[in-house]
């Protein structure tokens, strides 16, 4: 099985760390969120075929993320995922779907306080 | 000179879609000039549903993600649990659960075909490749007790066994389903309808399919050599296993590339049955798992990424499932860019798409 590793970084050194992963030939796997009591965690995971590697940012309440759409192209889909069901602000996604990507009756279903509705 | 351009719903529901994905095609004249994707009709907040389930029952719940790989959601499920737990699966356990998950294989590009086949019209061909399937059904059903949800997989290992007397049933069912399973390929491959509906329609060039992000048969009809079952899960480490690789890169190439999966599918099984050891198929579980992990594991429509996230408690923080025609979806949308409006049918279906498992 290969390792998996996980390297916590701020959201300012994200497209830096994409830029660099893409220029090393690994593809973006996913892209996946939990909530956490300071925001939302996010986990970039990426896979050269030969290594696993997870790139880890806490988006807090109020932070802007920069798309990595512009890096790795299809990162669009799971980043509009991300704005719609969890609320975090991504900037600069494309194409953005403007949260018309699920088309659910609730609004960010994965980032809602107790008694929302 | 630009034609004037029209948007036209395609679903969510459509004769030929098996499930409800909707895209908004935007067409010039008869040819699709882009297609915008929404997926959220069947969403079932299965991920949500964590909160609720404890660690344990949620095998049942991700058993549940999709009727078609069924067995290998609840598989790559409690792999994530055994590795944040440090569970160590006996070695038949292992064993059995690849020759379920290499039958679940079969049996979906077994469906898949049948759809192809009905999608073009050869109402024959999709009989004779379903009837064919119903055989590996019969055999889900004599070893779990289910045809469609199994529950057999359990944390730990397995709940049930298959007999020496059943392994060496399953052998025989699959001597004679290759042979019939064979003349039907020749179709698929050969017929001249077949052919003009398919060859060179939809093509993903192996650069497209990397920068797309595409996996699974669709990575591979491009040329990719991306099979998650070469990094060795479950009892994969032990067998011989090629990766079934296509250039073409058009509908034709992936139809080839799930025709010769099957037929590797039955080598891989018959493997298992030579090598399967003796032994216990379960080991018992105590405690609640605390930390995460990201299992990734090779499912009939491609790689499959499960990530749990558990904080010692018995409710998990996060399960989340990145689903292989999610990861298709890019490719998909980039392929259906110039192609004719008739034409789109067959072209999605060729991506094989599983919307219950996108949608989750």
């Amino acid at each position: 099985m290969l390792q998996q590793t996980i390297n916590t970084i701020s959201p300012g050194e994200l497209l830096a760390y994409a830029l660099r992963l893409k220029n090393s030939n690994y593809r973006l796997v996913a892209i996946s969120s939990t909530k956490v009591e300071n925001g939302i965690e996010m986990s970039y995971s990426f896979d050269s075929g030969e290594d696993f590697v997870n790139l880890r940012i806490i988006a807090e309440p109020g932070d802007e993320i920069e798309s990595i759409s512009s890096i790795y192209p299809y990162s669009f889909l799971y980043e509009n995922e991300i704005k719609e069901l969890f609320g975090v602000n991504i900037t600069g996604i494309n194409p953005d779907y403007k949260d018309k990507l699920y088309r659910i009756s609730v609004k960010t279903p994965f980032n809602m306080k107790e008694g929302d509705k | 000179m630009m034609g004037k351009k029209t948007v036209i719903p395609f679903g969510p529901q459509h004769p030929v879609l098996p499930e409800p994905i909707h895209l908004d095609l935007v067409l010039e004249d008869e040819t699709v000039v882009e297609a915008i994707p929404s997926i959220g009709y069947i969403h079932r907040g299965l991920e949500k549903l964590v909160e609720k389930k404890d660690y344990q029952q949620y095998t049942y719940v991700a058993e549940r993600i999709c009727g078609i790989c069924s067995f290998m959601h609840g598989m790559g499920y409690c792999m994530s649990i055994e590795s944040i737990m440090g569970v160590q699966v006996p070695e038949r356990a292992e064993f059995l659960r690849t020759i379920w998950a290499e039958l679940s294989r079969i049996h979906s590009h077994m469906l898949w075909l049948g759809l192809l086949a009905d999608a073009l019209g050869f109402e024959s061909l999709f009989m004779h490749s379903w009837r064919l399937r119903e055989q590996i059904l019969d055999i889900f059903e004599e070893t779990t007790g289910g045809r469609v949800i199994f529950s057999v997989c359990d944390i730990g290992g397995v709940r049930k066994d298959i007999g020496s007397e059943m392994l060496k049933k399953i052998g025989s069912i699959l001597d004679g389903f290759e042979k019939e399973y064979s003349e039907i390929t020749k179709v698929f491959l050969n017929d001249s309808s077949v052919i003009l509906r398919t060859q060179g329609l939809g093509v993903l060039s192996k650069q497209a399919a990397f920068e797309l992000g595409a996996v699974g048969p669709m990575a591979r009809a491009s040329g990719i050599d991306i099979d998650m079952r070469k990094s060795g899960y479950a009892a994969y480490g032990k067998l011989k296993i090629d990766p079934i690789l296509e250039t073409a890169g058009d509908c034709y190439a992936r139809t080839s590339v799930r025709i010769r999966e099957v037929f590797q599918s039955i080598d891989l099984i018959r493997q298992c049955i030579a090598l399967i050891p003796e032994g216990d198929i379960k080991v018992k579980v105590v405690g609640n798992p605390n930390g995460e992990y990201f299992t990734r594991l090779e499912q009939p429509r491609g790689e499959v990424l499960y990530y749990v996230k558990a904080n010692g408690t018995k409710f998990l923080d996060r399960i989340r499932v990145r689903t292989p025609t999610f990861a298709n979806i890019p490719a998909l949308l980039e392929t259906l860019k110039g192609c004719q409006l008739a034409d789109v049918p067959v072209l999605i279906l060729t991506i094989d798409p599983c919307i219950s498992c996108t949608e989750r």
